[in-house]
């Protein structure tokens, strides 16, 4: 049977999302969009945003990852929703903060808003699974930041890219 | 002397009479490392592609070196600088006698196989390839074998042509003979593959490429592990390996290159050792191999390669081959029995290497799943995205042996590949 950090890290609704994910597939004419990569594992999201002025009214993503990246991008979506701009950012924020063990307590989690993206805490017990589970966020930022044609990426740099370096 | 005396018991290594049995529970108590528990569980280390372990006789010589010997070679007329210089030099007796080459003039110590590649490329590549000329390298290439090349054609104005590999990851022949030709200056490729354990059929290469005039470099990182290496025989020019995954340590690596070949190349590197005398006005550089060995050499993991090397030739070799396939088989067989997992890489002639996917799961959730049962695999593109691309997917998870490495161990791969399954249900 697994032990318990394995349990806690695939979690029913984890899997859930992973096997069903929300919100996922191209999106025609979106206001937003960015790409993210992981070059570690190969994982790749294109993320897609409908704005309309500050509100957030659709995301949708695309792409192929581990379960981590792909339920993280999920939920994320579902929780973007409806979000304005600094809701969405102060969220993102949250989600890394929650990551990066700066939240212990359900209630801070809480505080931030992070709601059932805390199910993803236990990847703070994985730590070369972080990157997993930060990629969607990574590349929301991109997108809301505008750098459209430059994918982001968990890793400075990215091999296949290596031979631009002189 | 000396070389008589290696060259006797790399006779006896190479035997294909002798078939003793191989005891893997002796051979395992060699290996420090692998006593260790891993989240509660004895560690089962499947990664040795990436790395192997050492053998305490390799960790001793390391110690050694540094407890009693320790100075720099080529120096001084003192007594250490004297000892240190002969271990270093006896050590690259032992790898000329290894892969066989002819002189020990043809042995340059490198950081390992991507330096190796990276001198070739810099020197024999930039005084060889021109505009218009061509590169080939294969389908199946490692990062290492792929981007130094690009790097030099973009730089010469040259194309560089790549070979396609078949389903199973076996190099297509027919397409690989028509892209070499009379614009070919030089062909690298992999001895075996670290993405697909394919085998490469070397010495072909080495005649259809020697047919138009082109020079050979193998890349044997992932080769010499597993099978005898004679670069006569193979008859290749460039030849480089990394010590670390052969049983030795990280940072020292070899390039064995032809004489001739290398006395016509110009400097990789320039600084002290690689010249015979430095003016202002003009520099003469120095002999083979000193005149690609620029600055202090890594004089430690010199002579932790040469005892790895003395270790596995104290094996009984065509055993540890024997076991090693047999291993291989026996996990191609039980990963096969596993509902949902496609091999990647079937080649008719592999080695060591086992890269699969399961339908459900992806490698990144399969390695974590696996660490905590102490099993250490690699997942991901393996440094050969262009590989990935090949077969059509992002990643795979990759059981790679070791002569270490039993049938248990296999069976517990195995096994944790079952729990993901669980896991995902799927």
């Amino acid at each position: 049977m697994l032990n318990d950090e394995l349990r806690e890290l695939y979690q029913d609704i984890i899997l859930d999302h992973q096997q069903d994910p929300r919100n996922f597939g191209p999106m025609e004419n979106p206001t937003h969009h960015a790409e993210g990569f992981n070059p570690l594992c190969g994982d790749r999201i294109q993320l897609s945003l409908q704005m309309d002025g500050d509100e957030i009214q659709h995301v949708k993503f695309s792409g192929s990852g581990c379960a981590i990246s792909t339920a993280s991008a999920s939920m994320m979506t579902e929780a973007l929703t409806g979000k304005t701009r600094d809701e969405a950012e102060a969220l993102s924020q949250g989600f890394r903060d929650l990551l990066t063990g700066q939240l212990p307590n359900a209630e801070d989690a809480d505080a931030a808003g992070l709601g059932k993206l805390r199910v993803l805490a236990g990847v703070q017990q994985f730590p070369v699974r972080v990157k997993c589970a930060t990629l969607a966020w990574h590349t929301l930022e991109a997108a809301l930041h505008g750098q459209p044609n430059t994918p982001i990426r968990t890793e400075s740099i990215n091999p296949t890219e290596v031979r631009k370096v002189k | 002397m000396f070389d008589s005396e290696e060259q006797n018991s790399m006779e006896t290594l190479v035997s294909p009479l002798k078939n003793t049995k191989f005891d893997v529970d002796a051979i395992r108590r060699d290996f420090p490392i692998l006593a260790s528990r891993i989240h509660g569980h004895p560690l089962v280390y499947l990664d040795n592609a990436a790395t192997t372990q050492k053998p305490q006789a390799v960790i001793d010589a390391i110690v050694d070196y540094y407890t009693s010997t320790n100075a720099n070679i080529h120096r001084g007329v003192h007594q250490l600088s004297v000892d240190a210089t002969r271990m270093h030099d006896i050590a690259r007796a032992k790898v000329k006698s290894f892969v066989n080459a002819d002189d020990i003039a043809e042995i340059i110590f490198v950081r390992g196989a991507t330096e190796g590649i990276n001198l070739v490329a810099s020197t024999f590549g930039k005084q060889q390839v021109g505009p218009g000329d061509e590169v080939v390298i294969t389908a199946m290439e490692h990062h290492s074998n792929i981007v130094p090349w690009q790097v030099l054609c973009e730089q010469q104005g040259a194309t560089l042509r790549v070979a396609p590999i078949d389903d199973r990851g076996q190099l297509l022949w027919d397409e690989f003979e028509q892209l070499v030709g009379e614009r070919t200056k030089l062909v690298a490729v992999g001895h075996v593959s670290n993405a697909l354990g394919t085998v490469n059929p070397i010495r072909d290469i080495v005649d259809l490429a020697h047919r138009h005039g082109a020079a050979v470099i193998v890349d044997g990182a992932q080769a010499a592990a597993h099978m005898t290496v004679d670069v006569q025989e193979l008859g290749c020019d460039f030849y480089v390996l990394s010590g670390h995954k052969l049983y030795g340590p990280t940072g020292i690596g070899v390039l064995y290159g032809k004489r001739e070949l290398l006395e016509s190349m110009p400097p990789y590197q320039t600084g002290g050792d690689m010249i015979s005398s430095v003016t202002f006005e003009k520099t003469t550089y120095n002999t083979l191999p000193h005149k690609f060995e620029a600055g202090t050499p890594d004089i430690a993991g010199a002579i932790g390669l040469g005892a790895a090397i003395d270790y596995l030739r104290q094996l009984d070799w065509p055993a540890v081959c024997a076991h090693e396939e047999e291993l291989l088989t026996h996990a191609t067989d039980a990963l096969l029995s596993i509902s949902g997992v496609r091999l990647i890489g079937t080649a008719d002639e592999k080695r060591a290497v086992l890269s699969f996917v399961v339908e459900g799961a992806h490698p990144h959730d399969i390695g974590t799943i696996l660490d905590h049962e102490g099993i250490a695999v690699r997942t991901g593109h393996h440094c050969a995205q262009p590989v990935m691309e090949r077969f059509g997917i992002p990643a795979t998870t990759r059981i790679s042996l070791g002569l270490y490495n039993t049938r248990d161990e296999i069976d517990a791969a195995v096994e944790a590949v079952g729990k993901v399954k669980e896991v995902f249900r799927c």
